[in-house]
């Protein structure tokens, strides 16, 4: 349950926690159908340090990325996208469309990808992460979850992908534990007479 | 006013908030994005989702007065119902979702009617509580005086 704290400090307010120190030209290309979720993950990377351009569609991020129909590769990327952070559901094109089309896309493939999703779907976890998605976070987006992105930006180190999913999938389910954990404990049990 | 008066009132609904289930810890942490560069984001986070419930409300009753029900239809609006409660921390709201998707799931017209009732009412409920919320920060902030944080 969570404790009130009435600090005559001033400084008590500012208690973010402390922030990865990552280089502010980073520029992270968010893409969600919510508007909502669209300004809360804007508000996190930004807080993060991070660039921001935030879109409401996986066809606007194309345009964006310079490869919807009929652009020459040349374009690709013109915005210097370093990260896409997508949702999953949205309609017409899903998140796992849009990583679909950046990864079979040579001058886009290398940007990493990572998927959110309302619904913890194994399943579709575990198809996102073998098809090239760098991470997978269960929504609510937090700020813990913004700070797991910055290892995606160290340099790489080659491991086989199935040792990378795994250790992937491992963070992801120990995120979602510490998230069921922090959970208001007085959970009302609302009874629809169905 | 009394500042100190303002943020006690300040602390004892936000505890109050959180033992009944209204808010979760996604409120707090929306609460810990604001700061004297954002000092709006809560309050505009909080109008975006009271408009963006109006407009599915008004949605799903439309889509359930239909005959006969699209079911996956009302199933995304309540998806999308799900989704913005989970994002903003409104505890109840989002768990009255989850059994509505149930019923959508069953096809249960009744059960989805009763479901969106309670829905309205949980809203309604967490609206007014949200407006006072932040009517009182507001206050705090006009007579001077610092939001208290929740830890």
């Amino acid at each position: 349950m969570a404790r009130t704290n009435i600090s005559r400090e001033i400084d008590a307010k500012k208690q973010l926690p402390s922030r990865a120190p990552v280089t502010p030209d980073i520029h992270v290309l968010a893409v969600d159908d919510s508007n909502i979720d669209r300004k809360v993950i804007e508000r996190l990377l930004k807080t993060s340090s991070y660039k921001v351009t935030s879109v409401d569609s996986a066809l606007r991020a194309l345009e964006i990325l310079g490869i919807e129909e009929g652009r020459s590769p040349s374009t690709a990327n013109s915005f210097q996208v370093n990260m896409i952070i997508t949702d999953y559901s949205m309609p017409d094109l899903t998140g796992y469309d849009l990583l679909k089309r950046i990864k079979e896309n040579a001058g886009l493939k290398d940007i990493p990808v990572v998927i959110m999703s309302s619904e913890n779907v194994p399943t579709r976890i575990k198809r996102c992460l073998e098809d090239g998605a760098k991470d997978f976070i269960i929504k609510p987006v937090q700020l813990e979850d913004v700070k797991r992105l910055s290892q995606h930006f160290s340099s790489t180190i080659k491991k086989s992908s199935g040792v990378v999913c795994s250790k992937r999938k491992q963070e992801i389910e120990d995120a979602q534990s510490r998230k069921i954990a922090s959970r208001c404990p007085h959970v009302h049990e609302l009874r629809v007479i169905a | 006013m009394d500042v100190a008066k303002l943020q006690r009132q300040h602390v004892d609904l936000t505890h109050a908030l959180f033992k009944e289930g209204f808010l979760d810890d996604q409120f707090t942490q929306l609460q810990q994005l604001q700061d004297s560069t954002n000092p709006d984001f809560v309050a505009e986070v909080v109008a975006l989702f009271f408009e963006d419930t109006d407009r599915l409300l008004s949605e799903l009753t439309r889509a359930l007065e239909q005959d006969p029900v699209d079911y996956k239809k009302v199933d995304a609006y309540v998806h999308q119902f799900k989704g913005s409660s989970s994002s903003i921390g409104a505890h109840r709201v989002k768990v009255v979702c989850i059994t509505f998707r149930t019923c959508c799931d069953e096809g249960n017209r009744q059960g989805c009617w009763q479901a969106l009732q309670q829905v309205k009412h949980e809203f309604i409920l967490i609206k007014s509580r949200l407006e006072v919320l932040l009517q009182l920060e507001q206050q705090i902030l006009a007579a001077g005086g610092e939001i208290p944080f929740m830890e």
